[in-house]
């Protein structure tokens, strides 16, 4: 799950985490009065207004603005809460903006006349050591894959203990291996902690500042401050975070996935013309691969998991042949805790009950179906019973039999 | 042979009274497995459906049963505590079946487990979110209860650990090929798969180890590839890895190490989500591509390097390792 950067922002000032005064707003009316809160007392004369939505690109749509006065504010944000912002990675008819963040612009201090002090700084979760690691880079602002194929010497990183978490020491070697000095080496030091300890007590996987920024305050004493930030959090974690899960905001999800999900299956939409549905996200991924394999693309990545019921595996048809692209569907069980007669009821559910767009009911696309595992013969048995119903159904013997049929079948 | 567990490991069930606790419990119990009881808070001093003991806490079950194996399935808030519950009464091969277990808490059981562990590993975690552990016996009987509650196993010299269907697994002593191999994968259904085609190419099976698909777990590819390496009656390797993680690519670095000090038998490998997009979680928590050594071509790659028979389609698994076999 993601947040966002309204959020994210929120999120470090309740840790204790400064950031430059802003607020979040969801209409052009109250833009001038947000300028005014972001600005007064500020050094710096400049908002920035900025769309709040999870696709990139949001720079060079225009849905990020920096203004000078009350007037402007206005007008960025009417811009942008009235169109639509396309970008490459967003839907081509592009995303409504519903929330806006109208922050001040900080200004960003020379360290020794020389480069612009920006730092990043993140906490993620290192698979291969199993620890929790501390990252942090002089070179801020840019992202930093970047940084680590130019110049992986500029990036530090500093592993948490499992129970302790990080300890004061370690910030502070970090703060100043990013060369800061006197009282921002400790100021640094703080957010660091703070930071760890909210990645930890949030179950995220990415706890991301980027950039961290010497900025001067209205009395033009220098101070770090987090600019901007990103928060991934862990899924699996959801139940104990009632707080977090309040912030979700699944407008731009996909409406399959989020429907599929309601009945505990994943659902990955894909580009091909074969729809698939299998049990496990293993043997799903493996089956796109026979699939691509023998010719065809996959339309999806659809995983039941292992305590599907007949009404999930019908709900996982209409998805599945939702997407118009889909002309042929590939059933692939290999039963565990799943039973093969489960399955098999669910298709024949499915199949007399669906309803084609023209009126017509049962499936219209070819169906190949490959079922192995427990209580395998009853799942046969059944599909058996019921093949008049499902005239375009073929079974299969085994993977690459049921991916050939299915391949023959679409072209 | 085997590896971890065999006929005479005696097996508790964490959450035995819960639904698919109990069903699998039922299922390891017809099966042959020498299953001695079970753990639900609260309900110790009753029995199952299979007569089994239940008992308040593990220490107690331990203590009662003698248990050596643990199979666990309470919900994944609970995973952690319960795992930690095991290791601290002392139960060596604790096998996590729970899936959704936060990854947090899996860094500080994980942690845990290590320091109690020291240099040499007296408790062996397999999971979480995986189908579990199995050492397939000689197929005896029917795998079922008579009218008059006599049990007929289905094995009698067989453990299984976990919710995989156990007819797909074949005893040495029943296959054609008189060979075993040692399957080990990241993936429940996938596994079964590989399983079933080994089978039905002749083989048997030594152990047959799930060990999960979260970032964070216990066994990993290595730990249990140098097992089966120990194994005398292991005859070959077949290792199923997929997207995400590096797990496959030191399993790769490993296995030519081992090549070069004298490790002989023969190793083939499958790896799940050369199709996968970038960035997309695939089901699993650990199934996501990040960086470059995270794809499916770089580990296929790396372990074509170390001299490893890949199968490119899943299809092909069975008949990759009996390549491999010669």
């Amino acid at each position: 799950m993601k947040i966002h950067e309204y959020q994210a922002r929120e999120l470090l000032r309740g840790a204790g985490i400064p950031v430059p005064p802003g607020r979040a707003i969801s209409s052009a009316e109250e833009a001038a009065g947000a300028f005014a809160e972001a600005t007064s007392g500020q050094r710096s004369p400049l908002a920035v207004v900025k769309a709040q939505v999870f696709a990139g690109g949001r720079g060079k749509a225009g849905f990020v603005k920096l203004v000078k006065s009350a007037d402007e504010a206005t007008q960025a944000a009417r811009f942008m809460l009235s169109n639509r912002m396309k970008s490459p990675q967003t839907p081509p008819e592009g995303l409504e903006v519903r929330k806006l963040l109208v922050a001040t612009a900080a200004d960003i201090a020379d360290r020794h006349g020389g480069g612009k002090d920006e730092f990043y700084l993140a906490i993620t979760t290192d698979r291969k050591s199993r620890r929790n690691v501390l990252i942090a880079s002089r070179e801020g602002g840019v992202e930093i894959e970047e940084v680590a194929k130019r110049n992986p010497a500029a990036i530090l990183k500093v592993p948490l203990h499992p129970l302790l978490g990080l300890q004061p020491f370690q910030a502070r070697q970090v703060a100043f291996g990013l060369g800061l000095a006197g009282k921002l080496v400790n100021q640094a030091a703080a957010i660091m902690l703070a930071l760890s300890r909210l990645y930890v007590e949030k179950d995220c996987t990415l706890a991301e500042i980027n950039p961290l920024v010497i900025s001067p305050d209205a009395a033009g004493e220098r101070r770090v401050l987090a600019l901007d930030a990103k928060f991934n959090f862990d899924d699996n974690a959801t139940f104990r975070h009632p707080e977090l899960a309040a912030l979700a905001d699944h407008s731009e999800d996909n409406p399959a996935e989020v429907r599929a999900a309601a009945f505990g299956l994943t659902y990955i939409a894909l580009d091909g013309t074969i729809g698939c549905l299998v049990n496990g996200a293993g043997l799903a991924m493996a089956t796109m691969d026979t699939i691509k394999l023998h010719g065809g693309e996959p339309a999806n990545f659809l995983d039941v998991g292992g305590s599907a019921t007949e009404e999930a595996v019908t709900e996982a048809f209409s998805i599945i042949l939702a997407d118009a692209r889909v002309k042929g569907v590939l059933v692939n069980i290999f039963g565990g805790i799943m039973r093969c007669d489960v399955i098999a009821q669910g298709i024949v559910n499915a199949a007399r009950g669906f309803k084609n767009r023209d009126g017509s009911t049962g499936f219209k696309v070819p169906l190949v179906v490959r079922l192995e595992g427990t209580n395998v013969e009853a799942g046969r048995a059944l599909l058996d019973k019921a093949r008049t119903d499902i005239p375009t159904m073929q079974a299969a013997t085994d993977l690459a039999d049921a991916a050939r049929r299915v391949c023959a079948a679409v072209k | 042979m085997s590896i971890l567990v065999n006929a005479q490991t005696r097996v508790i069930c964490q959450g035995i009274t819960g639904s698919f606790g109990a069903q699998h419990t039922r299922g390891c119990y017809l099966y042959g497995t020498r299953m001695v009881g079970g753990v639900t808070p609260g309900k110790g001093g009753t029995k199952d459906a299979n007569g089994l003991p239940i008992f308040d806490t593990v220490e107690r079950a331990v203590r009662e049963t003698g248990a050596e194996a643990t199979m666990i399935f309470v919900p994944p808030a609970l995973a952690g505590d319960a795992i930690l519950e095991a290791a601290w009464a002392g139960i060596p091969v604790i096998c996590c079946i729970t899936e959704g277990v936060p990854v947090q808490d899996m860094i500080r059981v994980r942690a845990v487990l290590d320091e109690m562990n020291g240099a040499k590993r007296r408790f062996t975690l397999i999971g979480p979110n995986c189908p579990g552990i199995i050492t397939p016996g000689p197929k005896t009987g029917t795998g079922e209860v008579d009218g008059s509650g006599r049990l007929d196993p289905y094995t009698n010299a067989g453990c299984k650990i976990g919710i995989m269907p156990g007819y797909i697994h074949t005893h040495v002593s029943q296959a054609p090929r008189g060979k075993a191999v040692g399957i080990v994968s990241r993936s429940g259904t996938l596994t079964y798969e590989a399983v079933w085609q080994t089978s039905r190419l002749g083989f048997g099976q030594s152990t047959c180890v799930g060990i999960g698909g979260d970032p964070v777990r216990g066994l990993s590819h290595v730990d249990t590839l140098e097992l089966f390496a120990a194994d005398p009656e292991t005859h070959g390797l077949l290792m199923i890895g997929e997207i995400g993680g590096t797990d496959e690519i030191e399993a790769a670095r490993w296995i030519a190490e081992a090549r070069k000090g004298g490790m002989k038998k023969p190793v083939a490998a499958f790896i799940a989500g050369r199709t996968a997009p970038p960035g997309r979680r695939m089901g699993h928590a650990g199934a996501i591509i990040g960086g470059a050594d995270d794809t499916a071509d770089a580990k296929i790659a790396a372990l074509r390097d170390a001299g490893v028979e890949v199968a490119l389609s899943p299809a092909d698994m069975g008949t990759a390792m009996a390549k491999a076999m010669g």
